[in-house]
């Protein structure tokens, strides 16, 4: 047993010094607090996340864990009050807190956001022709008025949409004609990352595919970043490379996506797995639905809870005793091989 | 069938007036619903699910009106109520609606425990404080913590999950024979859909009413139902068990439903999804309604209306693939071996949940 308990690793030392892949968002350290008054709320905190150029990154989470202050936190939308973001491929340069105007407003050419309800998200009163290409407009993005429309073309087309729609107003459109509209105006800037959050919790089973395929083309072509913000394991298996699971502003796993659904180890990744919905009424009748209570943890002084390496590149929030547990499960498995 | 039937939906047809068009949202309906049981209807937006629902409390919007048919729910018929009279003792007491979004079908004015009470007041005559105890009770049933402190609390103070508690403690005040869910958990998280999931079943047993559910995702059907509505274009499209839907799905459209789920994608090939939109009803439908989305269309299926073929005592396919004229044509693999296919991509899952339920215990 001795030897399975090697020397822990906190995530924070690998990521502070890992050079092997292109890094584009580092995260370090990121608290994120909305302050009332006298009262303060920390949403967010301690966060070390790096997320690589041209990958998928999952964060999924239930509502109030902070998934989408994460996001909004990355294209300054909400403040940061600790730690900081790095930016950057080569160079990083530091995006949060307080930056230069000209810098802040360059950023936005880079990273674009695909938002959660289209309806909301676009404006009823202007046609679809000004929505997509406002960005344009915006960045003096064309020389003439014919190369902005050659632009805005190729993109509807690209979106499986056709250019006589570009005179429609939203309300003509479904629900993923609109959110594919989204995808349009957010790709017209061609960002190097986009923050898709929950872009497809709005619409119907039967089109969310479609939306879900365009985001992963997108990426397939340009080496696209996305962090892809969703609540439901199932949706991001498919897209993600990598999943981060999140649970009260504070990320309790982090793994490839196909890994974390052979070993999921923390108990709030099992709850969330066991959560969705199986289409087959056999296996799904018979089903129990694990509920996570943080309080099953035994952290203490002596023995507090950090982000620790459990095998490469595979992450959990647990104290050593945990840390130890999950290790020996890890090393059951694979000894264990497929005789199970 | 020796089981009792609580509705019984005879050719129902509904229109709606609109800009002195008139559309046929709901064409030619006709379904028994049995006691105790769980019927689902899936269908996507727009495929008249809701508005279907609507005829059985006379919740209509005011431009809809229906055109035909019958809805005999214990020797009345349903569809020749009007007036708001009519409807008491009927609406909300014995039929009883859960709506989708907890926070618009909440009064934010009222606290929580105002509106329980109200019901209680107004179906049972009760005093208020017996309504008040009463309440409580109803908010334990559904497992809301210190139910007591938080009677007075105003719905803005709930969660959404909470929430959708507190609209199901409303319905169980009158103990309703039938419950309709119009897609209570679409806008929840999935822990928190599985919680309500799990309430609701567990409380029909207790109540024993018949529930209505309404939803477009077929994982949730394969937890609820136990029999199955596909609806499209304002028709049902085919009906059964839920095994015969799961297991032995014979529409093409059910077919397309089932393989669009996110649960059963690989990373290797794209996901597939149904192109194009459902039809508007602005225009009169020829034919098949989903012909024009439908790979596996006929040229019959474009000028005639298929009749519902019945492929066993529970199960029968409104489609023409299943004339005996028509070719033989192969399901898509990936659902045709459903469950091999979900054992597939559940199988460490599952084992995960068994060794995550031995640890708990």
């Amino acid at each position: 047993m001795s030897n399975v308990v090697d020397t822990p690793v906190k995530y924070v030392d690998i990521h502070r010094k890992d050079n092997n892949r292109n890094v584009l968002v580092s995260f370090q350290d990121i608290r994120i607090s909305f302050k009332h008054g006298i009262y303060e709320r920390v949403i967010i905190d301690h966060l070390n996340l790096d997320i690589y150029k041209g990958e998928i990154l999952g964060l999924v989470g239930e509502s109030g864990s902070g998934k989408t202050t994460i996001g909004r936190a990355l294209i300054r939308i909400i403040p940061t009050s600790g730690g900081q973001i790095l930016y950057g491929d080569e160079t990083k340069e530091v995006i949060s807190g307080k930056i230069k105007k000209d810098r802040a407003r360059n950023l936005k050419t880079k990273i674009q956001m695909i938002f959660q309800d289209p309806s909301a998200s676009l404006n009823d009163r202007s046609n679809v022709d000004y929505i997509i290409s406002e960005g344009l407009r915006a960045f003096h993005l064309y020389k003439d008025e014919a190369e902005r429309l050659e632009k805005v073309e190729k993109m509807i087309r690209r979106v499986g949409l056709s250019p006589e729609h570009l005179k429609r107003y939203p309300h003509e459109f479904s629900g993923g004609q609109r959110q594919r509209i989204g995808i349009a105006r957010c790709m017209i800037m061609d960002p190097e990352m986009i923050i898709a959050d929950e872009p497809i919790s709005a619409l119907d089973v039967s089109i969310r595919a479609q939306v879900l395929n365009l985001i992963k083309e997108f990426r397939d072509e340009r080496g696209l970043t996305v962090l892809f913000i969703a609540h439901d394991l199932s949706v991001v298996k498919y897209i993600s490379d990598r999943i981060a699971v999140i649970y009260q502003g504070r990320l309790v796993e982090l793994c490839p996506a196909d890994r974390l659904f052979e070993v999921p180890l923390h108990p709030y990744t099992k709850s969330l797995l066991s959560a969705i919905p199986l289409p087959d009424p056999k296996v799904e009748k018979k089903k129990t639905v694990i509920i996570y209570n943080p309080s099953q943890h035994n952290y203490t002084a002596d023995d507090p809870a950090d982000f620790y390496e459990v095998e490469p590149h595979h992450y959990v929030h647990c104290n050593l005793e945990e840390l130890a547990n999950y290790k020996r499960i890890i090393k059951g498995l694979k000894e264990g091989g497929k005789n199970e | 069938m020796e089981k009792k039937k609580v509705l019984e939906i005879k050719n129902l047809s509904v229109g709606f007036l609109s800009h002195g068009k008139k559309m046929n949202v709901i064409r030619d309906i006709t379904l028994d619903v049995f006691e105790g049981e769980t019927l689902a209807i899936v269908g996507e937006s727009g495929s008249g699910k809701s508005v279907f629902t609507k005829t059985f409390t006379g919740m209509l919007d005011s431009n809809g009106y229906i055109s035909n048919g019958s809805i005999m729910f214990d020797g009345v018929d349903l569809a020749t109520l009007k007036k708001t009279k009519e409807w008491l003792g009927i609406r909300g007491k014995r039929i009883a609606t859960i709506f989708q979004d907890p926070m618009t079908s909440l009064n934010p004015l009222f606290s929580i425990g105002y509106q329980i009470s109200e019901v209680l007041r107004l179906h049972h005559n009760l005093s208020k404080e017996e309504a008040k105890k009463e309440a409580i009770n109803l908010l334990k049933k559904v497992r809301i913590p210190d139910a007591e402190k938080r009677y007075n609390d105003y719905p803005f103070q709930y969660s959404g999950g909470m929430r959708q508690r507190v609209v199901i403690a409303i319905a169980l005040a009158c103990r309703p024979e039938i419950l309709i869910c119009d897609e209570p958990t679409t806008a929840l998280d999935v822990t928190v859909q599985a919680q309500i999931l799990d309430l609701i079943k567990e409380l029909q047993k207790e109540y024993k009413w018949t529930t209505i559910f309404i939803t477009h995702d077929l994982g949730v059907v394969a937890n609820v139902a136990d029999r199955v509505a596909v609806m499209y274009g304002g028709q049902i499209i085919e009906y059964g068990t839920v095994e015969d839907i799961f297991y032995r799905s014979a529409h093409p459209y059910t077919w397309a439903l089932l393989a669009s789920l996110p649960q059963l994608g690989s990373k290797e090939d794209p996901l597939s999804y149904i192109s194009g939109n459902p039809p508007t009803f602005t225009s009169e439908i020829i034919g098949d309604a989903f012909a024009v989305r439908n790979k596996y269309a006929m040229r019959i299926d474009f000028l005639v209306e298929p009749p519902m073929f019945k492929i066993s005592e529970t199960h029968s396919a409104k489609t023409w693939l299943l004339d005996p004229r028509a070719p033989k044509v192969e399901k898509p693999t990936i659902i045709k071996n459903l469950s091999k296919r979900i054992k597939e991509v559940s199988s460490e899952l599952k084992k995960e949940i068994e060794i995550g339920g031995e640890k708990h215990e």
